[in-house]
């Protein structure tokens, strides 16, 4: 069989190169076709429908074109959103496969016993399963209360289940969007400047003249606005600094990459930060007026100079010093940008506040090609009676710990499940929503505690994900091209907001994630927070309130309203009072000094691989959302599997071939349930390793992901809590291969 | 009139959006596809060059495939667009032989297929729906004979190549170094 790799021959590869394509041929290879293919068919004869994308987080608005047979052919942007620009990435583009994936949760299952003790699901009605959700809902709160029922949520849907949740009487709820990913940023960002930097970030990359990445991979992730931006400045000729061990694709497209040991990023920005101060570089204008504790921080990086970061960062001091210049020169106009999902060494926040400070010095925050203000258009909340006050929430569990966390800890929602942790508030049962615990939580012992210790587990998906294997009764969510969902409104360079109505009809017997939250509020005597029949109403209504309607939008999709706010930027010399305690950019932190915390970042040294093991690096692919699109028909025929990077160094060591399978093992002794691919490729360091985080799937009902890959997160057991806001660092794991499968070895074993 | 398109290496982040894109507008059954990503690496750490090209047919000016089709199912349309006409296609798979690029596969509904330039909208005036896509419009199209179009303007002041120059082929799509 003659496959498309063959056209590697042909590619000019020069000595020592290699080249790889990313089109795999779908899970299965040839025979997947179903015959129903047609010619292209013109934009005219399909009907669009507006949406935003739910592929991942940054919601980019598009129309959904449908053809005369009902099917939805093609998913194209917006052009008047300020998120896409009319173009999605290949995620939004392939969220088709979304609603035809024919592994998708079809009708509502309950978990049931059999006589021989073994448990299945069996397929439910609607009303028996949600019946079961209310009825257990009353119980938790008639023998524990309300507060004991804990909700995991994510995404659009997620938002649905907290208004149940609240009405019910519980905001035990937490999100690994804070914890486990972006948390930190905006602790630091909130204590240096009193503001968040936001979703989308309010990253000027559009008018930049320098774009700072460090830890932050545009390209991988495909955050849709800014890689268009990166595209721009690239174009413009703007310089691009990529600080990462790995080469990544933004590092390839940069003027400048620092290929930095792993976990010594604090004392390259401190560097940066003494060359910027000691070299009379950083605006002096700007710190002056708007700043407070200069005097600290020149104290405190005194000694930090390039040349002491050289010696832990293993980057050149010439290399810092010529940045930090570069930097400077562009000024005003530079971009460091904060980052996401930056929970690395558990010092992430003061990462951060390193970050931010950086910011400050080069007079960047609130300047062009800087970070903007942003600003959103406040969406009226349809009328309903107020929420009644809990007895605790999330924050109780966290009892003096995490001062600056704003959100709920996903991890501490765990540890208030498992009795022998003695929390004094204790959670029995949970909803999750939109959000696959197995793959996106670190240390699997403490999940699989806990779903084993609490009474009750409901979750709602679209996808038979593994999360839905420790479920009591599964709920099976229309996906986001079959439902109406809440007013997208996102702050940006201009108001606006998006409208989502359905494509088509809910495929099989699944149901909007609004109807399945009213139906069990209604169940439980909470109609008052549900006083609408279709959520169509809560939109007309809350559009009117904003001088539009649902019938304009379903033409617009997108409205953008003109900034009330002020400007875009800080004006020359305007006067400013930041929401900090000083009223100043605080490169002194006096929030963080009164909670014990060091008020200016300090670089602390983290453990090393031990010998014969590697750092465990991983991160994102532009075709992939977390471990929610790997069984997405579009979207693995483009990567089906992920693979283990291994410099060739190391390879070579092992005797390792490429696309030979591994198995990994990690400091604490887990293994991968799955092996992996071997990529041996110059783009990773000798003494780390990468994979794309979101493969290794363990239930079999996804039958293009089951087993493809592995997974990193079973192998993230070490966990660097952050004191600061609670933070799940998870960069501090090791591993080593395993060239023989471990199960026949323990077989042989036991044989 | 000639269609050719400019891909720019320096910008590409080789995301597959045009892939997709392309799956969706054409129908392209799942597990096949008409354009690619190569990712060529150079090098060795920490002293790299890495290469995103986005890849599909190249609507040769001398198109081997096109010679070789004993059907004339495989034919050159207005503006040099190199296009298979499915009912006439009898799946012999010569051109697939003949192509240097491996732009061509077999469908299975037993006819070869591959990229059209996306041509029933080329027609109508608009981008081919991987230009239109992606996110970097790294992606450029139009007509050479234009000195005003995108892709004139795209090579105008950029150094390119084109891939197997020596295959003699004339290719018509331009990586921008
Ligand atoms: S960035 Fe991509 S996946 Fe995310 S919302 Fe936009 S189109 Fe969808
Ligand atoms: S969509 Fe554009 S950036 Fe993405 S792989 Fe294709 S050509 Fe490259
Ligand atoms: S790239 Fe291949 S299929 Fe396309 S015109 Fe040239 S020879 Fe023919």
């Amino acid at each position: 069989m003659k496959t498309r790799r063959d056209f590697i021959k042909i590619s000019t590869v020069g000595a020592g190169a290699a080249a790889i394509t990313y089109k795999a041929f779908g899970s299965k290879g040839f025979g997947l076709f179903e015959s129903n293919s047609v010619d292209p068919v013109s934009d005219e004869e399909l009907t669009p429908y507006p949406t935003y994308c739910e592929v991942c987080f940054w919601k980019c608005a598009a129309w959904a074109y449908v053809d005369k047979s009902g099917k939805i052919r093609k998913i194209v942007g917006n052009k008047n959103d300020p998120h896409c620009n009319g173009r999605l990435c290949p995620r939004g583009t392939g969220g088709v496969g979304m609603v035809y994936d024919e592994d998708r949760l079809k009708t509502p299952l309950i978990r049931e016993t059999r006589t021989d003790g073994t448990q299945h699901f069996r397929e439910a009605t609607w009303e028996e399963a949600l019946d079961k959700v209310a009825s257990k809902m009353k119980e938790v709160k008639e023998k524990y209360g309300p507060e004991a029922f804990g909700l995991f949520n994510h995404g659009t849907p997620g938002g649905q289940f907290h208004h149940l949740l609240r009405a019910y009487g519980s905001e035990s709820n937490a999100e690994p969007a804070f914890a486990n990913c972006r948390g930190p940023r905006s602790s630091a960002y909130f204590s240096t400047f009193g503001a968040y930097v936001g979703s989308p970030e309010s990253t000027d990359i559009r008018d930049t003249n320098c774009l700072v990445l460090i830890g932050s991979h545009i390209g991988e992730n495909m955050h849709n606005s800014q890689v268009q931006e990166m595209s721009d400045a690239i174009d413009k000729g703007a310089t691009i600094i990529t600080v990462d061990p790995r080469y990544s694709t933004a590092a390839a497209h940069s003027s400048f990459w620092l290929p930095i040991k792993p976990a010594t990023d604090i004392a390259l920005l401190m560097a940066w930060i003494h060359v910027l101060i000691y070299e009379g570089l950083y605006d002096k204008d700007y710190v002056e007026k708007y700043t407070f504790g200069l005097e600290y921080l020149k104290d405190h990086v005194k000694n930090m100079t390039p040349e002491w970061a050289y010696g832990i960062t293993t980057i050149e001091p010439e290399q810092i010093r010529k940045t930090a210049r570069a930097m400077a020169g562009a000024a005003p106009a530079v971009v460091i940008h904060p980052g996401r999902h930056v929970v690395w060494y558990g010092d992430d926040t003061q990462r951060g506040r390193a970050m931010a400070i950086l910011t400050a010095l080069l007079g960047a925050w609130g300047k062009r090609g800087g970070l903007y203000f942003p600003e959103g258009v406040s969406v009226p909340a349809y009328p309903h009676p107020h929420f009644h006050e809990p007895e605790w929430t999330w924050k109780d569990w966290n009892a003096g710990r995490y001062p600056l966390a704003t959100m709920g800890i996903t991890t501490e929602l765990l540890k208030a499940s498992v009795p022998k942790y003695n929390y004094k508030h204790q959670v029995k049962a949970w909803l999750v929503a939109g959000t696959n615990l197995p793959l996106s939580m670190p240390d699997k012992r403490l999940f699989k505690e806990a779903a084993d210790a609490v009474e009750f587990i409901a979750v709602m998906d679209t996808m038979p994900m593994d999360i839905t294997g420790y479920a009591d009764v599964v709920l099976p969510e229309a996906t986001y091209l079959e439902r109406y969902d809440v007013i997208r409104s996102a702050a940006n360079r201009e108001p606006n907001i998006a409208l989502r109505m359905p494509a088509i009809e809910p495929k099989y017997n699944t149901k909007p994630g609004w109807w399945i939250a009213k139906q069990i509020g209604e169940r439980l005597g909470l109609h008052d927070y549900f006083n609408f029949e279709d959520y169509s109403e809560v939109i007309d209504w809350q559009l009117k309130q904003l001088g539009t309607s649902l019938e304009e939008m379903k033409k617009i999709g997108v409205k953008k309203y003109p900034r009330k706010s002020g400007p875009l930027y800080l004006g020359d010399g305007e006067d400013f009072e930041f929401n900090t305690s000083t009223g100043k950019i605080e490169l002194y932190s006096v929030d963080f000094a009164d909670h014990g915390f060091d008020p200016i970042p300090k670089y602390t040294k983290h453990p090393e691989p031990p010998a014969n093991f590697y750092r465990l690096i991983y991160g994102r692919a532009p075709m992939h959302t977390f471990s929610r699109t790997s069984n997405n028909p579009n979207l693995s025929d483009l990567m089906s599997e992920n693979s283990v990077w291994v410099n060739p160094k190391v390879a070579d060591l092992w005797g390792l071939k490429r696309d030979q399978e591994v198995w990994l093992k990690n400091q604490d002794g887990v293994i991968t349930s799955f092996p992996v691919k071997v990529r041996v490729t110059e783009r990773i360091r000798w003494d780390s390793v990468y994979m794309v985080h979101g493969f290794g799937h363990n239930n079999k009902k996804l039958s293009r992901a089951f087993g493809r890959g592995a997974s990193d997160t079973e192998m993230i057991t070490n966990v660097a809590v952050d004191p600061i806001m609670g933070g799940t660092g998870m960069r501090g794991n090791f591993i080593t291969f395993l060239t023989e499968d471990p199960a026949l070895e323990g077989k042989e074993v036991k044989a | 009139m000639r269609y050719a398109m400019a891909i720019d290496t320096k910008k590409c982040v080789g995301c597959g959006d045009c892939v997709v894109a392309c799956q969706t507008e054409n129908n392209v059954p799942h597990g096949y596809c008409r354009d690619w990503i190569v990712e060529r690496v150079d090098g060795t750490y920490p002293s790299l060059d890495l290469e995103f090209r986005s890849e599909r047919c190249n609507h040769c000016d001398n198109s081997p495939c096109v010679r070789c089709c004993p059907t004339g199912a495989s034919h050159i349309e207005d503006g040099g667009i190199v296009l298979v006409e499915h009912n006439k296609c009898i799946g012999c798979g010569a051109c697939i032989q003949s192509c240097p690029y491996d732009a061509r596969y077999s469908h299975p509904e037993g006819y070869v297929d591959k990229c059209t330039f996306c041509i029933h909208r080329v027609k109508k005036g608009q981008n081919p729906a991987c230009v239109e896509v992606c996110p970097t419009k790294c992606l450029h199209f139009g007509d050479l004979d234009d000195p005003n179009s995108d892709v004139s303007l795209a090579i105008k002041d950029r150094k390119w190549k084109v891939l197997a120059p020596e295959a003699g082929t004339k290719p018509q799509l331009y990586f921008l170094t």
